[in-house]
């Protein structure tokens, strides 16, 4: 093939948080790596330090930092019967568009899932019996949250997450969450402070005998040598990180914790403004041959590797692997295939309250920042007597006070312009608090991902066709979860509250509040119903990994990162520990 | 032309004269070590002297006399116009935002259709084409239902007339969505009234002094644990107050 570059051990098409940690490990264990991103190199000191950081319109509202749609976008539908159209704006999805991937602009929530998240086919059917898991398409990831531990501890170390443990080796923790999943030790640094409006949670929630703890955050709260040598800074509750990058060194990404050390590695190049267009197969198409890619200036390339790990955003995993043609697309009709099977979203609702004659002082903030209780997420509460399973964690946080972004946040019936506006703006800004339910998503037959048949990306391949709506499991749960914030809101002393239920209407990508998309290419122990095996190896084609929140079968009520930090991890070491050894399936199907 | 315009011009001259192109992916080994902010990087100033950039004369009173009504001068600042949401709004019309550059807008479109499955409108074109045409819909309006210039009409009757438009229940013709247009609007005056005043909007930093935001400060460390206090910060912006 013409222009191909040297072989490489391993390509990484996509140099995010799961990319930087694979091409960490995999460098350090020798591996020639080349990791190729589409987006251009970014880094702290040149691209967001303070100077230009506290820029809200630039960053959130025109989010320079994020993929443009005209870049690639998504199409969508709510059913099969109707024609998708594309996402023409910004919307709901952040994919990343730089070096450090979405890793550089997330907000920074650094959560384990807990240990029902991985097995909620097993769990259910023994708690609740097989008629619980009706009409969803549940399944165990072919990983319990014990094999995750050890990987979850390590890239916690690598982010120098701040928080306070629950449960250490079984142990309840004072002040932690008492419902997470045992952790070998404590945070890497100590959990971030309280303002005014998680306070008044945290007291709230504390009344109504639930157990408030401080979230696990990406922001940390104080300097951190990581494990790579590589120094952190402490936050400083700037309220400009989420959209934005970090200009402290504080906020968890691969430019603050990984891209450091990796670049000096001599076995590490890095190809920025190149985009991998899909994957080669060898002629048997039983393995791949490495990658071919674009240039920005429109020259096509081909690196050639013997490991092809796809480490995009979990949209763009799933488009891939379909351009490269490794896998069988899903059916949801006929429910054979496995590319673009258990594709789901986060099930969310906000509460937001009022406070006559506080001083929230907002614009304190972080973008991990926030008290949470569990008392209602994941299966940490009884749901014999319940229609659904799942449940949310009910968050009061202080993300941010950014005044074009918050402009709609006055009390219920005033008039979004005028004086009547100006004046409710002025009081509101600095009195009302917010709680968000973030809630488990389960998995049914008729959500799925394959390839538009209309819409094409700069390139001409065919965009990424989501067809998805809220199912009535877990809309039943977000309903049960949100009234429980409701009251909490009202114990904290909230008035004129407004409830905002996603799963009130049709899904569609402008009205949501979160951004975690996952599943499509999921993970498990069955080739007839998953993409890839427990370390994330493609059952069709043994040296292509495709890691990312793709993998996940079904999403907990949770921020997707650490997670895919995890597995990522464990792919990576199975990878230079295992398979290099001996190439071939690492596990049986 | 920029850096990125060249090299693709370079690449369609190599095209043309049928020579295979030669495969430059930029290719980083170790950690790049220049410092200094990448230009491409730097902000660009609103040019807040000099005259407008795009909008015509007419176009700067009918949509004047627009923003001045969803923010009015009051106790709590300045009218839209007075803190400088019409240079805010052309210069951002100028540049990329106003050309569209990070949407997706390929053909086909459905109207019908992508406002359902979206929850609102969608369009093929530009921010700059939708001001143009949806400027001269309010021209052409008051002109036919008050017989006068849409900036001569009275507050009474341009409140009246936005209140309508935001309601959907005013038709600009078959090209504009009304509701559309009104959201566009109001989001944009918005932004000039709020963002730094590096864009030439938000003077003296009257939006944030309005709602007590203070800006471009990047260190609370001293302040979170004054808790619900009123800590009368003065703001900070990316550049010097005029």
């Amino acid at each position: 093939m013409s222009n191909a570059r040297a072989r490489a051990d391993v390509v990484i098409c996509g140099l995010g948080w799961a990319g930087s940690v694979m091409a960490e490990e995999l460098t350090r264990a020798g591996l020639n790596v080349v990791a190729i991103e589409r987006g251009a190199w970014r880094d702290t000191s040149t691209d967001f330090p303070p100077a230009v950081d506290a820029d809200e319109l630039r960053w959130t509202t025109r989010r320079e930092m994020l993929q443009p749609m005209s870049v690639e976008t998504t199409t969508f539908r709510n059913r099969l019967d109707q024609q998708a159209a594309p996402v023409r704006s910004w919307s709901a999805f952040q994919y990343g568009w730089n070096v450090g991937g979405a890793g550089a602009h997330w907000a920074g929530m650094s959560w384990r899932f807990t240990p029902w998240d991985f097995q909620v086919a097993t769990q259910t059917r023994e708690r609740y019996g097989a008629a619980k898991m009706k009409g969803l398409q549940l399944q165990d990831w072919g990983v319990t949250y014990d094999d995750m531990a050890p990987y979850y501890d390590r890239f916690e170390r690598i982010a120098g997450t701040s928080g306070i443990a629950g449960n250490i080796n079984g142990k309840i923790m004072p002040g932690g969450n008492p419902f997470e999943g045992p952790r070998s030790r404590e945070y890497p640094t100590p959990p971030l402070k309280d303002t005014h409006w998680m306070r008044t949670f945290r007291d709230a929630s504390t009344r109504t005998g639930h157990h408030p703890f401080t979230i696990p955050a990406g922001n940390i709260s104080q300097s951190f040598v990581n494990p790579l040598g590589v120094t952190m800074g402490p936050c400083t509750y700037c309220g400009f990180c989420d959209f934005h990058g970090c200009g402290n060194f504080s906020k968890s990404s691969p430019q603050a914790c990984i891209l450091p050390a990796l670049m000096r590695r001599p076995n590490f190049t890095l190809l920025t403004e190149t985009e991998v267009l899909h994957a080669v197969k060898h002629d048997d198409g039983k393995t791949v041959k490495g990658v071919k890619f674009i240039t920005k200036e429109g020259v096509e390339g081909f690196q050639p590797a013997d490991v092809v790990c796809i480490t995009a955003y979990q949209m763009d995993n799933v488009r891939l692997m379909l351009l490269s043609k490794v896998g069988e697309q899903y059916d949801p009709v006929t429910g054979r295939g496995t590319i673009g099977r258990n594709y789901n979203y986060q099930t969310c609702s906000t509460v937001t309250g009022f406070f006559d004659d506080n001083y929230m002082n907002p614009f304190i903030g972080g973008g991990a920042l926030a008290v949470q209780i569990d008392d209602f997420n994941g299966d940490n509460f009884d749901h014999a007597d319940l229609d659904f399973i799942g449940g949310a964690g009910i968050m009061g946080y202080s993300t941010n006070g950014r005044p074009i972004q918050n402009a709609d946040t006055v009390r219920p019936g005033t008039r979004r312009w005028g004086s009547e506006w100006k004046a409710a703006y002025a009081r509101d800004y600095q009195q009302s608090g917010g709680i968000f339910c973030q809630g488990t998503s389960m998995p049914v037959r008729e959500a799925y991902l394959d390839l538009d048949p209309t819409y094409k990306d700069r390139h001409g391949q065919p965009l990424l066709r989501l067809t998805f709506d809220w199912n009535r499991n877990d809309t039943k749960m977000l309903d049960y979860v949100t009234d429980r914030a409701v009251r909490i809101m009202k114990e904290a002393g909230g008035q004129d509250i407004i409830v905002e239920n996603q799963g009130e209407h049709s899904w569609n990508p402008y009205k949501q509040h979160s951004s975690h998309t996952i599943g499509g290419a999921v993970m498990g122990a069955d080739p007839t119903t998953s993409a890839v095996n427990p370390f994330l190896q493609s059952w069709d084609a043994h040296n292509l990994f495709v890691v990312g929140a793709s993998a996940f079968p079904n999403n907990g009520g949770y921020n997707p990162t650490i997670t895919v930090g995890a597995l990522a991890i464990r792919a990576a070491r199975a990878i230079h520990e295992t398979y290099f050894k001996n190439p071939g399936a690492l596990v049986k199907g | 032309m920029n850096r990125r315009e060249a090299l693709f011009s370079l690449g369609t001259i190599a095209a043309s004269l049928a020579v295979a192109p030669s495969l430059r992916a930029t290719e980083l080994n170790d950690v790049p070590e220049h410092t200094q902010l990448n230009a491409d990087h730097l902000p660009r100033p609103a040019v807040r002297t000099g005259g407008f950039l795009v909008l015509t004369a007419t176009e700067q009173k009918t949509l004047g006399a627009v923003y001045d009504r969803l923010l009015p001068a009051d106790e709590h600042g300045p009218s839209a116009t007075e803190a400088g949401c019409l240079v805010f709004i052309d210069s951002q019309l100028a540049g990329t935002y106003g050309a569209g550059k990070a949407l997706y807008l390929d053909g086909p479109i459905r109207p019908d259709n992508e406002r359902m499955l979206m929850g609102s409108p969608q369009f093929l074109a530009t921010p700059l084409a939708r001001y143009r045409t949806g400027l001269a819909a309010l021209e052409a309006y008051a002109q036919k239902v008050h017989g006068k210039a849409f900036a001569q009409l009275s507050a009474e009757q341009i409140d009246a007339f936005l209140t309508e438009l935001e309601a959907g229940r005013l038709s600009l013709g078959q090209d504009i969505d009304s509701k559309g247009f009104f959201e566009l609007l109001l989001q944009n005056v918005r932004e000039g009234y709020l963002a730094d005043p590096l864009y030439g909007g938000n003077r003296n930093m009257a939006g944030w002094k309005m709602i007590g935001f203070p800006g471009a400060r990047y260190d609370y460390r001293p302040y979170i644990d004054r808790r619900g206090e009123n800590l009368r910060l003065l703001p900070v912006s990316l550049i010097p107050a005029d």
